[in-house]
This record gives structure tokens, C-alpha cells and sequence, in this order.
């Protein structure tokens, strides 16, 4: 196992073994000598004034060590940054408004879960029943929780000064939309719903924090995908100078975004262990996480798509109002924006482009990314839209879509909107799926199927996304708040062993084996030799985290640049052992020899400890064996697919399942294949949760109304078909693996095919579109409105007959 | 906001009955049994439920077990969990329902735990083993310190989370009189997708003679309205009659009428179409029960 030939290979995760034998140690495992616990008060309102808050019976509670109110902590607290602030440009000149986010409300609360106060106590019982005492006056204020709502004349205003609840007004525009509808022999349009999701990571978020009073360094543990941010952000929060902050993020039980941020109760443990000088503990609970974790999603969009009466699709055109809920989250305004507006073009040529988005608050928990991010909703707006025109104008979704399909690239294609594609082959993709799923026969299926009173539908979803996070200055000029570029080191020890250190934070992803199946392949050493290091400020240099299907394109690539600066200076040692001229010699498979002459042969461990015994280096060569890099790609990747998806819905009951699914996806070049796979096979798990099961409901007044695991249904093995899978290899040049990301790609593509393999099934009862979920009583209704809007058409055509 | 633990209470263990009923007086309502424990802690874990007392059953003897009687009707202790009673050779032959029912409940872990005593006195609207205890006939036995008696299942689920127990009374377990030649029984279930608890779950159980012609009849509903309950206008329409289609169909749209305006109606499905829903899983668990009698 030592050569080039582990790039590709399937070889097992070597992170699984401690994780399912109870060896990891997530945040609750920890344990430090004279830990307290904390636990938050939380607001049960929507929306409410504070008028008062009365701690005095929780602070005599037993057990109990100190109750904290926002009043209380104010100054230390700070409120939680705004990490992308929208660019004037493209707000209409407004400037986007960032209301105050203190971490512990002060006079008002924005919604169900926002924090008012923490007490803290010997034991989790004792902090979690002395929370029950806390007594806050609060005064109930009308709520608003529909974003379209809440920005309508008399909604309550939820900040002081934002109108209409509106933190900005996006615009992207390419060519014009207008004079395209105005010419178009079609224009179809269709408010298409996504709704709010909640993302349940398996493990919830947790957090710990030691301060130590003699060197002031405050330790951070938390359950995050961005531990340096945190470091960051937590510093420029709080004004607790940086260089005195570390933050670990142990093992962490997933994320899917939500642990992408600044959260308050971050700043809030870690400013209390500093008040205290005691180690502090908090563990959110399940139902905690539903209130108190951001969701996901909940976008209205007004899709508009025009072209011609044949087949040629010519512009698109979206009008949304995305729900932020109660504060802006860290990233919460690039998602229904730049991850979004930037994506309409699809991989279609069409060159009219209009996109508005409203950025909303209303009662309800902050909205950020969750797995996927802007993408899903972006490829659900244009593969729904794609399905929607085919039908208008009865032609097959197939063929509409091959007619608009921009052609094979290998090196860049410019976007009317002003994004450049860096390598695509849309047709290919389609293809290869089509060779899985025979498209004649189901045909044929679904008429006899129909027959005997049983509802097949197949849908399509040709999409395309963006990973790769991201081109620094690109993210920068639109508005981040931080780079996005990625960092690693290689470390060779004396014997040849090696430790990366890499700047991403994975945390379920398996980068321990991408990374060190990288490293072994380049050095010829065995994986057993290779240890990835990662979560924690204190033993690698900065770097920005895992999300956004960049690990790979930009860690990876980041890694890359260390072991070739490494092998480059082995080389330089080797050659001066060898008495050769470094150009002469050759790395291959851990050995080190000039081409030609046998005997002059090195092996990697020896020019290992060569570089540190230093008893024979080439003049002015540093001792030593160890590599940095930070890698800023200069443009984002842009991986594509077609997923397949079949439908059965029962006609009697609406009960919808899936029961077929083909998915190609063309994520570049691919590393190590099962973990690809895995990837897939969870991201369209929770693409189909979306389109059948999940969704966070919340009543007028702002009570969750799905706010645990027995009414928010997560989707399980028993919901999914087995799922056909393949891929195509289209490499980007964006960086020198080709790789472009595998992490959303699922979840991206598999709402749309699924939704538009239900519409298909029910197509011939007249019915043009469904919002998500497909929940069993929503396609019963469907079903029965459309029968009964069929017999009235025929009654009326009979009427009409006599 | 709670981080998922109990309020004091205090914990006992007898080994009788009687004991367990007199610990019940003891703390005047104020004190819960402990079967299995998968309604009740975690009802105390959200502190909906927070009990002075808990008197935990599992030492308690004779409260576990499945019987055949020599008239072939079948008893089951209280503290019997669903595990055993899919897994029983008798359940299956006899009383095919319960362990369908069983099997629908929850997963691996709860079916482990949960019993059938604990099911039916926690009456849960959506439980799954009230509908087959209304569909099978099932007598519903209980003790207190000083007496015990039988209570017949249409007569035992009251209200929401509410039985015909007295305060002081365990319910030791249920019997399943002997089923008639020619009977057949089944359950099925819509289930919710989150908590996969029934929307609907209907349980039938028909018998017919050797004409083919429906000689008795009962029907079970649960999920549907605030407690389980029988469904005898529906049951009416099928017996003296051949079970076709067309008369199984007839008889399902009566299914549940005794619930009309009592329909729940929450986030998960509207009264309208668990009455729907109600009507389709009637004439599904009667076409199954019937197929079952006459093969
Ligand atoms: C995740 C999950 C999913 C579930 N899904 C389903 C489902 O799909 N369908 C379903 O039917 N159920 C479901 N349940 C509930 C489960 O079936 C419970 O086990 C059952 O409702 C109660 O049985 P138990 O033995 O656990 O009783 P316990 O929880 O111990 O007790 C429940 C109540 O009954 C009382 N009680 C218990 N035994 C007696 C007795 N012998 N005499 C008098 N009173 C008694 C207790 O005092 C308590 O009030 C689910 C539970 C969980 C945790």
C-alpha cells in the first residue's frame, strides 16, 4: 500500500473503528476536575417584551453557583457578528441591515429558544431544575412568522428601525428578462415553496471552556466545523485577545452546516468559565437543538420561466423572500443570495436572468446553511421550472432539457451572470444515467401501472452546483467577512513518519483517510504512517473549516502544495547524499535515485533523518522536514449530475414512496470511491426527506410546532430504495486533483427529481405542481381536488353537449 | 429549558401485587407503575409526568407470560413485552393481530421494553395494541390490595390517557377469548412518518362459516380519535353477509362514524382525512382478516 495506486482506491475509513466502538470523545465525554454545568433559560415566546427577570430563587436553589442574566453580562458579551455583510451594489445602494444579536437577550426576545439567561451549577440536574425558577416577566408581543408576511404593512417590527422587516434587497440580473418574456411564445409561472428545514445533526451542539487566571488563555472544546473562525470571532466578539483563545473541536457528530457559526452560547460559556475561573459545561439537549440550532431553507420563490413554443428555453426570472428568522446567523445572508442568485443559470444556455431576494426576520430561529446551502433551492427552482415548461408546451422533459444543455467544456465557460464554469459535460451525465434507467420501458410501465389504479412517476434533475469555497477575493468583493482560502503543514519526523495538520475540520466526512491516502501516495510511505491532524488552534496554523464541499478542492489542493515543497527539499538532501544535481533525481514509490545508476538509490526514512541529523546537508540548506502552504483557488469548482427518481404513490391514501433511483454524479476526479458513495447515498437521504417527509412547521404566534423527533420526521433506511449510483469524470483545472467535491451533490439534486417524478405521476390528472413535502394527506388532497376539478370539467363539457 | 432529566422521585420495588396496589394508595394517585417504561420516563424526562413515586412492576411476580387455556382462550401477563409476543408460536397461530400490531410499534429497542400492560393502561390515542385489544374482545384483568376483576376492552379506554383503572389498580393482563372456527384477524396501520405511532390503525376480526357468510364481526380503531374505540356500525353491515368487495366497502365507509366530530386533528393530519383514512384502513384490515378466515 505504498504507491500512487491508493488515489482511487476504496480504502476503509480509518476514523470508523474508534468512532463505533464508543472510543470517540465528543464534547460530553469530557471531564475536567471542578467542572460546572449550564444550562439556559429560554424564552417559550415568539416575541415578547422582558419586562423584569427575578433570579433570586434559582440563585438559592441547591446546587446552584451563579445565575446570569444579559443585563448582567452585557459588556463582556458583545453581540454576535454579522460574518457576511451584502455589498451596496447589489442592495439597491441600501445598505444591508445587521441589527444587535446580543448572545443573552436584554430587552426583547425574537424567538421561541433565544437564550435570556444561564445558571450554573454543580451538576447538569441541578442547573437544568434551577432553570425552572427563573422567573421572567415577559410581555407577549404580536409575532410574525411567515417571511412573505412580515414584510407587509402592519406586521410587528420585529428590530428597531428595520422596515418591513427586510435586512436587504438582492438583485442579479444578466441580459433582460423582461424583453425576453415579452418575445417568448410562453411564459410559465409557479410560486415554487421550499420549506424550513431542521438539519439533526446526530450529535447536538456542546460546549466547554477552562479558563486559566495566570496566563489568561481561555480553552474552548466545541462541537463546530469552524474552530479558527471561532477563534476568530469569539476574540473580536468579546475583545478576548486572540493569541489567548484556543478552541478544539474534539470528534463532532456532524453538522450539515448548523455548526458553521459564532453561536451565542459560545461566547456565553466561554465568557462565564473566565468570570467564574471554572471550567464550565454546557450540552444542548434534543429538544434544545430544534429551537436553539439555526435551520435551514424556508424560501418562497416566484419563478417565472419564458421561451419558445418548440423547445428553447430563453430566460428565468425569481422573485424570494428568504426567512432569516429572528437575527442573522453568521452566513446567513450569502445563502439565499450568492449561493443561490449565482446558480439560476444551471447548465442551461439561456441568457436572461432576473433574481430579487428579500432577506426577512421574523419570530422564529435564525435560517443559515444546511447541506447544500442556496444550491438546493436554486437547482429545485430551475429543475422544477425545466419540467414545468417541458409540460406547458408537451414536450418530453428529456429532450427540452438536451436542447438547452450548454456543450462539453473542458477549460472554462462564462456564465451570463458573471460566474465562469471550470469544466462540464451535461449531456454525458444524462446519458450515462439513461443507460441505467431504461426511459422506453418505464414508459410503458407507468401506462400499465396506471391501469391497474397504481401512480408511477419518473423525474429528472440535470443539476449543477458550486464547491470549493472559495476564491478569497471573489467571496471577499461580495462581501465575507474571511477568506476561504485553505492551509495545511507537512511535518516529516526524523524516522519518516508523517503528521498533516490541515486547516479543514471534518467532522463525519473521512478526511483522515482522503488526506493521509493523499499523503501515502505522494511519499510511497504506508497510510499506517500517516496521521491527519485537525480541530484544534493551538496545534496547526489558521484555517477556515469544513463546509461547502471544499475540503478536498481547496484542504486537498492546500496539501498538495506542502508535500511537493517537502519532497522538493528531499530532493535537494537525497542529491547532495548522492552527489548529483537535484534536477537528476527521481521520487518514486519512497525512494529517492538517479535515473541509470543503480546503486545511487535513497530511501525516503533515510533523507528523513538526514534532514534533522543534519551532519551532511547542502550548504545554506535549514535543517529539518516540514512544509506550509495556504491554498486561495482561483475560481470555485462546478460539479454536475442527473439523478433519476421513480415514484409510487397510493391513490386511495396519498402515501408517497420512493422506490427507484438512479443517480450519475461528476465530482472530477475521485479519491477514494466508498466515501464518494457514502456522500451520495446520504445526501439524496436527505434530499428525499426533504421532498417527502421533513418540515419544521411553526404556528402564528411562533411555537414550533414540530419541536422533537416524534413530529419532525428525519427520513430512515426504511423510507429509501436501494440507490443505483455511477459517475462520469469530468477533472477541474482548478486545482491539480481535479477533485471538485462530493458532499451535497445528493442532497442538491435529489428534491427536484423526486417532486417532479410525483407531478409526473399525477400529470395526467391535470396536476402542474406540488409544494414539499409529499406528505401522504397533501397527494390525498391533490388527488381528490384534481378528480373533482375532472368531473366538474366533464359535467360541464356534458352540459354544454345537451 | 430542560436538559432531559426528572424531578425527584422516590423508587419502590415489591414483589406482589397487592403490595404494588398498596403503594398506589400510599401515595394518593401521587405515585406511577413502571412496565417497560417507554410512555412513562419519557414523560417524566420532558417533566410532563412527575410522580412522587415510582413503583416498578418487574419483581412483582405472575405478571409475565403467555397462557394457552384448556376453552382456547389465551392469557397474557401485563408485564409480557412486545418482543415476546411476536415472537410466540401461540400469538402467531391464534391471535395473528397482536403480534402484527407488536411488530408495528416503534423499533427494536422499545419493542424490547414496552409491554402490553403498559400499553393499554397508558391508553395512548395513537397505541396500536388498544385497537387489537377492542378487535379481539379482549378481557382486561386488574387487581387491587382486596379484589380483583375483568373489564371488557370496548368498556376500558375512556378519554385521552384515560381507562377504566381505578387508582389503586394493576392491571395484571389481559385474555383473548378462543377465537371460533373460521375466524381470521389483522392490523394496519398509517403510520406517522416521524414517530411512526398510528395516524390511523384499524384492527378486524371477522368469522365466517362454511358458506363463506360473516358471522361475526369487530372492529377496532385507533390513532384516529381521542382514545381507541369499536366500530359496530360498521361491523353490523358485515355480518350475514359474504365479505365482497363491494360489502366490506360498504361497511368501511361506516368505519369510525362513532368518532364523527371527535376526529383528532393536529400538524401531523387534519380530522377530514384520518376520517378518510380511517374508512380505508377498515376496508383494508377487513379484506385481510376476511382473506386470513377463509384461507
Ligand atoms: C420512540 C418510541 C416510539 C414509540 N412508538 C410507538 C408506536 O408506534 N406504537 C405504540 O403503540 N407505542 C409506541 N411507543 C410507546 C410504547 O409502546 C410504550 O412502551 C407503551 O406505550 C407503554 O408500555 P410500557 O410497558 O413501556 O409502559 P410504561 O411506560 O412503563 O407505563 C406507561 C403507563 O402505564 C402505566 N402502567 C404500566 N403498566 C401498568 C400496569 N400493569 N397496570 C397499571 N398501569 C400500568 C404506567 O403507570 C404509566 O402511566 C413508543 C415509545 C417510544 C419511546
Amino acid at each position: 500500500m505504498t504507491t500512487d495506486t491508493l488515489i482511487g482506491q476504496e480504502v476503509t475509513r480509518v476514523e470508523d473503528q474508534a468512532l463505533i466502538t464508543g472510543r470517540g470523545q465528543y464534547v460530553d465525554d469530557l471531564r475536567l476536575p471542578g467542572l460546572l454545568h449550564l444550562a439556559l433559560v429560554r424564552s417559550p415566546y415568539g416575541h415578547a417584551k422582558i419586562n423584569r427577570i427575578d433570579v433570586s430563587a434559582a440563585a438559592n436553589a441547591p446546587g446552584v453557583v451563579s445565575v446570569f442574566t444579559g443585563a448582567d453580562l452585557a459588556e463582556q458579551l458583545g453581540s454576535l457578528p454579522a460574518g457576511w455583510v451584502l455589498i451596496p451594489e447589489q442592495t439597491g445602494g441600501e445598505p444591508m441591515a445587521t441589527p444587535d444579536h446580543p448572545p443573552l437577550a436584554i430587552e426583547k426576545v425574537r424567538y421561541v429558544g433565544d437564550a435570556v439567561a444561564a445558571v450554573v451549577a454543580s451538576s447538569p440536574a441541578a442547573a437544568s431544575d434551577a432553570v425552572a425558577l427563573v422567573d421572567v416577566d415577559y410581555e407577549p408581543l404580536p409575532a410574525v412568522t411567515d417571511a412573505e408576511q412580515a414584510t407587509m404593512e402592519g406586521a410587528p417590527e420585529i428590530h428597531e428601525g428595520v422596515a418591513n422587516n427586510k435586512s436587504f434587497d438582492w438583485t442579479v440580473a444578466a441580459g433582460d428578462y423582461d424583453a425576453a418574456a415579452a418575445e417568448a411564445d410562453v411564459v410559465v409561472k409557479e410560486r415554487i415553496v421550499n420549506q424550513r428545514l431542521i438539519p439533526n445533526p446526530m450529535e447536538p451542539r456542546g460546549i466547554m471552556a477552562d479558563y486559566n487566571a495566570g496566563t489568561e488563555q481561555l480553552t474552548i472544546w466545541t462541537s463546530t466545523q469552524i474552530p479558527h473562525l471561532v477563534r476568530l470571532l469569539f476574540a473580536l466578539v468579546t475583545g478576548h485577545p486572540e493569541h489567548k483563545v484556543r478552541v478544539i473541536a474534539p470528534d463532532v457528530g456532524g453538522g450539515f452546516g448548523c455548526k458553521l457559526y459564532l453561536y451565542a452560547e459560545e461566547v456565553i460559556v466561554g465568557i462565564i468559565a473566565k468570570q467564574l475561573e471554572k471550567p464550565v459545561k454546557w450540552i444542548e439537549s434534543r429538544t434544545e437543538n430544534y429551537v436553539a440550532t439555526t435551520h435551514g431553507r424556508d424560501h418562497i420563490a416566484d419563478a417565472e420561466i419564458c421561451g419558445t413554443s418548440d423547445g428553447i428555453v430563453t430566460g428565468l426570472k425569481v422573485h424570494v423572500y428568504a426567512n432569516l428568522g429572528g437575527y442573522l446567523s453568521t452566513f446567513a445572508p450569502a445563502i439565499p443570495t450568492i449561493l443561490f442568485g449565482l446558480m439560476l443559470g444551471g447548465c442551461y444556455k439561456f441568457e436572461n436572468l432576473s433574481c430579487t431576494v428579500a432577506g426577512v426576520f421574523t419570530n422564529t430561529t435564525p435560517v443559515d446553511a444546511y447541506r447544500g446551502a442556496g444550491r438546493p433551492e436554486a437547482t429545485y427552482v430551475v429543475e422544477r421550472m425545466m419540467e414545468r415548461y417541458a409540460h406547458e408546451i408537451g414536450r418530453d422533459v428529456i429532450g427540452v432539457r438536451r436542447r438547452n444543455f450548454i456543450r462539453p467544456f473542458r477549460r472554462g465557460h462564462d456564465m451570463p451572470i458573471g460566474v465562469t464554469y471550470d469544466s462540464g459535460n451535461y449531456q454525458g451525465a444524462l446519458g450515462a444515467a439513461l443507460d441505467m434507467f431504461d426511459y422506453q420501458a418505464f414508459r410503458q410501465e407507468q401506462r400499465d401501472a396506471r391501469r391497474e389504479g397504481k401512480l408511477l412517476g419518473v423525474g429528472f434533475s440535470t443539476y449543477i452546483e458550486i464547491c470549493g469555497m472559495a476564491p478569497s477575493a471573489v467571496a471577499g468583493a461580495l462581501g465575507a467577512g474571511a477568506g476561504l482560502w485553505e492551509s495545511s503543514t507537512v511535518r516529516v519526523h526524523p524516522t519518516g513518519t508523517v503528521t498533516v495538520f490541515t486547516g479543514t475540520s471534518p467532522h463525519g466526512q473521512g478526511h483522515e483517510t482522503t488526506l493521509a491516502q493523499i499523503t501515502s501516495s505522494r511519499l510511497g510511505i504506508p497510510m499506517e504512517n500517516v496521521e491527519v491532524v485537525h480541530g484544534d488552534t493551538e496545534r496547526h496554523q489558521f484555517g477556515t473549516g469544513t463546509f461547502g464541499s471544499r475540503s478536498l478542492a481547496v484542504g486537498g489542493e492546500a496539501l498538495m502544495m506542502s508535500l511537493d515543497k517537502v519532497i522538493e527539499k528531499a530532493k535537494e538532501i537525497a542529491a547532495h547524499e548522492m552527489g548529483v544535481d537535484a534536477k537528476q533525481v527521481v521520487f518514486e514509490n519512497g525512494t529517492f535515485y538517479v535515473e541509470d545508476i543503480q546503486e545511487r538509490e535513497i530511501p525516503w526514512g533515510d533523507v528523513a533523518l538526514g534532514a534533522y541529523w543534519a551532519k551532511n546537508l547542502p550548504d545554506g540548506l535549514e535543517p529539518g522536514l516540514e512544509a506550509v502552504s495556504f491554498f486561495d483557488p482561483q475560481n470555485f469548482t462546478w460539479p454536475f449530475g442527473t439523478h433519476i427518481a421513480v415514484v409510487e404513490i397510493d391513490e386511495m391514501t396519498g402515501e408517497t414512496s420512493l422506490v427507484r433511483y438512479v443517480a450519475i454524479d461528476d465530482v472530477g476526479n475521485v479519491i477514494n470511491p466508498m466515501i464518494v458513495d457514502g456522500m451520495v447515498h446520504g445526501g439524496i437521504a436527505q434530499g428525499a426527506g426533504q421532498a417527502l417527509q421533513e418540515a419544521a412547521v411553526y404556528s402564528d404566534d411562533g411555537q414550533l410546532l414540530t419541536g422533537s423527533m416524534m413530529d419532525y420526521a428525519v427520513p430512515t433506511a426504511e423510507d429509501m430504495p436501494s440507490f443505483e449510483t455511477g459517475r462520469t469524470v469530468t477533472p477541474t483545472i482548478v486545482n491539480s486533483l481535479g477533485a471538485k467535491g462530493a458532499g451535497e451533490t445528493g442532497t442538491i439534486a435529489a428534491s427536484p427529481a423526486i417532486v417532479n417524478a410525483a407531478v409526473d405521476a399525477l400529470k395526467h390528472l391535470g396536476v402542474t405542481h406540488l409544494n414539499m413535502p409529499l406528505s401522504a394527506e397533501k397527494m390525498w388532497r391533490t388527488i381528490q381536488d384534481a378528480k373533482e376539478a375532472r368531473r366538474a370539467r366533464r359535467s360541464a363539457a356534458a352540459r354544454r353537449g345537451n | 429549558m430542560t436538559t432531559g432529566t426528572t424531578d425527584p422521585f422516590a423508587y419502590h420495588a415489591p414483589t406482589t401485587v397487592r403490595e404494588a396496589s398498596q403503594a398506589l394508595s400510599r401515595y394518593r394517585g401521587d405515585a406511577k407503575l413502571l412496565a417497560g417504561g417507554h410512555s412513562l420516563i419519557p414523560m417524566m424526562k420532558l417533566r410532563i409526568a412527575s410522580p412522587q413515586a415510582i413503583v416498578d412492576l418487574r419483581n412483582v411476580e405472575g405478571l409475565r407470560g403467555i397462557t394457552e387455556n384448556d376453552d382456547g382462550s389465551i392469557t397474557i401477563g401485563a408485564m409480557t413485552t412486545y418482543y415476546e409476543l411476536i415472537t410466540s408460536d401461540v400469538i402467531n397461530s391464534k391471535a395473528c393481530a397482536i403480534a402484527e400490531a407488536a411488530s408495528e410499534v416503534a423499533d427494536t429497542q422499545v419493542r424490547n421494553w414496552g409491554t402490553i400492560g403498559g400499553s393499554l393502561a397508558h391508553a395512548d390515542p395513537a397505541g396500536d395494541l388498544p385497537a387489537v385489544a377492542v378487535a379481539l374482545g379482549m378481557e382486561i384483568n386488574s387487581a387491587s390490595a382486596r379484589s380483583s376483576r375483568s373489564i371488557a376492552s370496548d368498556r376500558f379506554f375512556r378519554g385521552y390517557l384515560e381507562t377504566a383503572l381505578r387508582p389503586n389498580e394493576v392491571l395484571t393482563g389481559v385474555t383473548v377469548p378462543a377465537q371460533d372456527e373460521g375466524s381470521g384477524c389483522a392490523y394496519v396501520k398509517l403510520a406517522n412518518k416521524a414517530s411512526h405511532y398510528a395516524i390511523v390503525g384499524v384492527a378486524a376480526s371477522v368469522t365466517v362459516d362454511g358458506g363463506g357468510v360473516c358471522t361475526a364481526a369487530r372492529i377496532g380503531i385507533t390513532g384516529a380519535g381521542p382514545h381507541a374505540v369499536r366500530s359496530r356500525r360498521a361491523e353490523r353491515i358485515l355480518v350475514g353477509k359474504e365479505l365482497t368487495e363491494n360489502v366490506i366497502d360498504r361497511a368501511a365507509q361506516r368505519g369510525g362514524a362513532e368518532l364523527a366530530g371527535m376526529f383528532n386533528d393536529d400538524v401531523h393530519a387534519s380530522a377530514e382525512y384520518r376520517e378518510a383514512m380511517t374508512q380505508v384502513y377498515t376496508a383494508r384490515a377487513v379484506t385481510r382478516a376476511a382473506a386470513c378466515a377463509m384461507g
